[in-house]
């Protein structure tokens, strides 16, 4: 079937194609006996008219683009206090871009069309005008000096928080790995434990410092929970290579780099529940389960399960290329009112690391103890371990 | 310089006494600037079959994810696309080679490789290169990095994978990605030798441009490709070794145990001994080249348009020397603006800051250069050969492209496009697409000088017509999803229910792709079929200014019999009053009482 498939399309192409070339020579008729390949007056006009036609083509496209995939949610409603910073200096630079774009578009394909080429047709000798260089240098040069002005105020904004005079924030680790998120919470201290790779052990896949005293409260979740109105710091980290945390819905983005801790921070406007009920993205949902109904209808009818419907929730994407599996690399993002971001804590909170740790070696020393009545190995003791450590990282 | 080119000519003329080419100094090792012209090309021809024929496969991928084609098992074998479904690893490598292909074996070396050897001593007015040897292994070196390059797509382990930015610690360590294995040391490989071929090259047109120039043509009458060639040569003699250095720190990470770019990784269950180093700055070495390298892609082929719209325009450049200018700013400028594609990287923001404000200034000088372009073509007699489609199609998507840098160079904006389909599309019209007219538009402007037949128009304008809609219709709609938020280099994205809604405008992208890629058979079938079958061409076919045109059709070793031409003005006497024809070459003398508009 597919090879059918392609071979007509295949064949269609040929045909298109010998079409074109016709057409093309059908417009030399009776105008060029001696064929020089050069573009005589006929060639001009069937290109000039083909410019003019491309020019609508472009602007089509805009303006399809633009009905149709104009209105994503994501330039409408922003989850985070700078967001809308973000989004206003975006649509800002949109409206200017599509403007220069019309116009710029207009005048090429306008002149291409308009002064195409004719016998005894006499070019303008116009070499230079510094008047005309001058303006076209400082339109733009002002007009960048806003952009830039705007976008320096908000990039200061957003990036350049200082910890200390943000008290009440909460400092959240979120940890990398191929390929999965994990988020580490720094507990009732609020302060993050000392963590590097060289801890890594067993069910601390973190790394660490369990002799910290700032770690003994450290608990991990593989869900990220944030309150609403609340500075969230995160501070990154990875345990192999390059990864970046993108969190669109919040307009915040930092990459992960082994060897450092990298930050980013925001305060998230939107719960989870309110995003859900925006019209956009109703909206947006409902297409989504449509297309989803669809394609589940035609899964059945191959025998095969369907697609389970769609409810909205904030996602960390992977945005750096990591690895086979980068393309699935995501973790759920909770945004709670404070209330139950408190109740959250409550129930997560007494999960500590120290504690996984100590349970995982009582649990290790009870089938050590097991086999050793059974069987006589030295060896079993490590090899435990990294089964425990493979079990946790699945 | 005049005396030398003399010498030059006195050489040449014995040389040419008691030497008789065999096959092998004429077609393989030659050392004629117009045969390795040649070469260039035709390796970069293949190479460009073999990059777009990947994208083509990666689309399908995207458009229709996991489904069994019976292509890919045929192209890619029973371990990368078991029953005809594409693997997630060999997707990344395909993504990887397309851009490193694309990239530099196209657009650097084909590009620069291909026009400043046939345009620079043509143009000027010299015998050859200055020098021919190193030009020929120039090349040479560049076919062995390219055979090297080709070598590591049949390794077991699979091609590179790490993305053609080959971040570490995902390009360093085999056991993150299997094509950073083996696939991985040959990419390193192939690069260090194309490097050197680069490097090669552009002393060579660096050198030649400043000493070879004949008689009168001073470097305020140098056609416009020769300014592009020549400062395009000189970013890259100050970029690429810092690339190479970058490699080479790789390799020693990669097998000698130097902690460069690594450390703290804790990988495949056991700690790693680096320590020390870190990933952001390779991130700094590499854009030290990859910034400025997107200018080495795009000055060449905007020289092109220059020349090409003049000639096609009957009309002088529209301000020949704020075009000189803007190419030297821009020059300049993609010097310091690397930073911008490491907003988001972890280096200070503050560092942030000053790349912004550098980057956009770059917005001047290009806007210039466009609106030059349109002017020329105002008031004009276009003539609407293929190579002055191809052209104006450039300026098109320069526009296009270049307007949405404005979004990807503030560092605000950055944060939420960075790494998205957003960023593909930019890059790809902005350099990708741009950067391919140009060199179509010098191929089908130069192909009378390079193989003395011409390229059939029609076909011309076939190729130019699907491919430009074709372009727009692939990487237009490309932003939008890149605004939705969608990032790159996902094998699928149907893990995410979240981007359902985008996969239709994946369909549209791959089916415009597919027919453009198709259509290119129709530009490989004209170019070869009119090397040997085209229509025979005349001495000057577009009635063009320059001193390429003044040498004879049938290819000499020296280009000119007898006396080099001198040069009386510059190149862009198109339409001037007072004359007969609507050109003036270079090397007319001027009338008496004739205005002068550069000396």
């Amino acid at each position: 079937m597919t090879t059918l498939l392609v071979l007509i399309v295949v064949v269609l192409l040929a045909v298109a194609l010998w079409q074109l070339t016709k057409i093309f020579d059908l417009t030399q008729v009776g105008v060029n006996v001696n064929d020089t390949q050069v573009a005589n007056d006929n060639d001009n006009k069937v290109n000039g008219y083909l410019m003019f036609g491309f020019l609508c083509f472009i602007y089509l496209t805009t303006i399809w683009c633009l009905v149709y995939y104009g209105h994503f949610p994501l330039m409408s409603d922003s989850a985070s206090e700078h967001g809308p910073l973000i989004d206003n200096l975006m649509i800002i630079t949109m409206v200017l871009i599509f403007i220069v774009q019309t116009i710029t578009q207009a005048l090429l394909h306008y002149f291409a069309f308009k002064y195409r080429g004719r016998q005894g047709q006499q070019a303008l000798y116009f070499a230079d005008s510094n008047k005309l260089e001058f303006i076209w240098s400082i339109i733009p040069a002002i007009v960048l000096a806003v952009l830039i002005l705007y976008g320096l105020y908000a990039w200061t904004n957003i990036m350049f928080v200082d910890e200390k005079e943000h008290k009440d924030a909460i400092v959240i680790e979120l940890y990398a790995q191929q390929f999965k998120w994990e988020a580490r919470y720094s507990g009732a201290d609020d302060v993050l434990g000392k963590a590097n790779v060289r801890y890594i052990e067993g069910v601390n896949n973190l790394g660490v410092d369990l002799s910290d005293p700032n770690a003994q409260d450290d608990f991990t979740s593989s869900e990220l929970h944030i309150p609403k109105g609340t500075r969230v710091i995160f501070k990154l980290r990875s345990q192999d290579v390059l990864h970046s945390a993108y969190m669109p819905h919040f307009r915040a983005q930092m990459n992960c780099v082994p060897g450092m801790v990298t930050n980013f921070s925001f305060i998230p406007t939107l719960t989870t529940a309110e995003m859900r009920e925006k019209p956009a993205m109703v909206e947006k949902v409902a297409n989504i389960n449509d297309i989803r109904a669809k394609k589940s209808a035609e899964l059945v009818a191959k025998g095969e399960p369907a697609l389970d419907p769609y409810t909205f929730d904030y996602l960390l994407l992977c945005n750096k290329i990591c690895g086979a599996s980068h393309y699935n690399m995501q973790m759920k993002i909770v945004v709670d009112t404070p209330e139950e971001y408190k109740a959250w804590l409550k129930e997560n909170a007494p999960k500590t690391i120290v504690l996984a740790v100590k349970n995982a070696a009582a649990e290790a020393k009870a089938t050590e103890d097991k086999e050793t009545q059974s069987k006589d190995s030295t060896t079993t003791k490590s090899k435990d371990t990294t089964a425990v450590a493979q079990v946790v990282m699945k | 310089m005049s005396a030398e080119a003399h010498n030059h000519d006195h050489s040449h003329d014995e040389h040419e006494h008691h030497h008789k080419d065999t096959f092998i100094t004429k077609y393989i090792f030659s050392i004629d600037h117009k045969m390795i012209a040649k070469q260039y090309l035709i390796t970069g021809i293949i190479m460009g079959v073999i990059g777009v024929g990947m994208s083509m496969l990666f689309r399908m991928q995207l458009a229709w994810p996991e489904e069994s084609f019976k292509i890919f098992n045929f192209l890619l074998g029973d371990k990368f696309a078991p029953n005809g479904v594409m693997s997630n690893e060999i997707y990344l490598s395909l993504v990887t080679i397309h851009g490193t292909i694309m990239v530099f074996f196209v657009l650097t070396a084909a590009l620069s490789g291909t026009f400043s050897n046939l345009l620079i001593p043509l143009q000027i007015g010299a015998r050859d290169m200055a020098s021919g040897l190193l030009n020929m292994i120039s090349y040479w070196l560049f076919f062995v990095s390219s055979v090297v390059m080709v070598c590591s797509l049949f390794v077991e382990s699979g091609p590179a994978n790490a993305g053609w930015t080959i971040y570490p610690p995902l390009s360093a360590l085999p056991q993150a990605i299997s094509g950073s294995g083996t696939g991985m040391t040959l990419w390193l490989v192939s690069m260090a030798i194309f490097i050197a071929a680069s490097l090669l090259g552009s002393l060579n047109y660096i050198v030649t441009v400043i000493n070879l120039r004949t008689k009168g043509m001073s470097m305020t009458r140098l056609p416009l490709t020769i300014w592009a060639f020549f400062i395009t040569a000189i970013i890259g003699v100050i970029s690429f070794p810092v690339l190479l250095s970058a490699a080479l720190m790789l390799i020693m990470d990669r097998s000698f145990g130097t902690s460069f770019f690594l450390s703290d990784i804790y990988i495949a269950g056991e700690v790693l001994h680096y320590q020390g180093g870190s990933p952001v700055l390779f991130e700094h070495l590499f854009w030290f080249l990859g910034h400025p390298e997107v200018y080495i892609v795009l000055l060449p082929a905007l020289g092109i348009t220059s020349e090409v719209i003049a000639t096609n325009s009957r009309k002088p450049i529209f301000g020949y020397r704020a075009m000189i200018m803007s190419i030297i700013a821009i020059a300049f400028l993609s010097t310091i603006v690397w930073g911008h594609h490491m907003f988001i990287s972890g280096m200070n923001p503050f560092l942030g800051s000053v790349f912004t404000f550098t980057t956009l200034l770059i917005a001047i000088p290009s806007a210039v250069k466009a609106f030059n372009y349109i002017t020329t073509l105002w008031k004009g007699n276009l003539q609407l050969n293929p190579a002055m489609l191809f052209s104006i199609g450039l300026v098109s998507t320069f526009i296009t492209g270049g307007l949405t840098g404005i979004i990807l160079g503030d560092s605000t904006l950055d944060i939420n496009v960075h790494d998205t389909y957003f960023v593909v599309a930019h890059f790809h019209l902005v350099m990708g697409i741009s950067a391919l007219y140009g060199m179509f538009a010098g191929i089908y402007h130069w192909f009378p000088k390079m193989f003395g037949r011409m390229l059939n128009k029609n076909l011309g304008y076939v190729h130019f017509w699907v491919t430009a809609t074709c372009a727009y219709g692939v990487f237009f709609p490309m932003h939008f999803i890149g605004m939705a938020g969608l990032p790159r280099r996902y094998y699928t994205n149907t893990n995410f229910p979240l981007f359902d809604d985008l996969q239709n405008v994946n369909v549209i992208i791959t089916c415009f792709a597919l027919v453009g890629g198709a259509f290119q058979l129709v530009f490989l079938w004209n170019f070869f079929h009119s090397i040997f079958y085209g229509k025979k061409t005349v001495q000057n076919p577009w009635r063009s200014n320059t001193l390429e045109w003044t040498a004879p059709i049938k290819h000499i070793h020296g280009n000119w019999e007898g006396e080099i031409p001198h040069v009386h003005r510059w190149p862009y006497d198109y339409s001037k009053p007072g004359h007969d024809e609507d050109f003036v070459p270079q090397n007319v003398p001027m009338k008496p009482g004739e205005e002068q508009l550069h000396h």
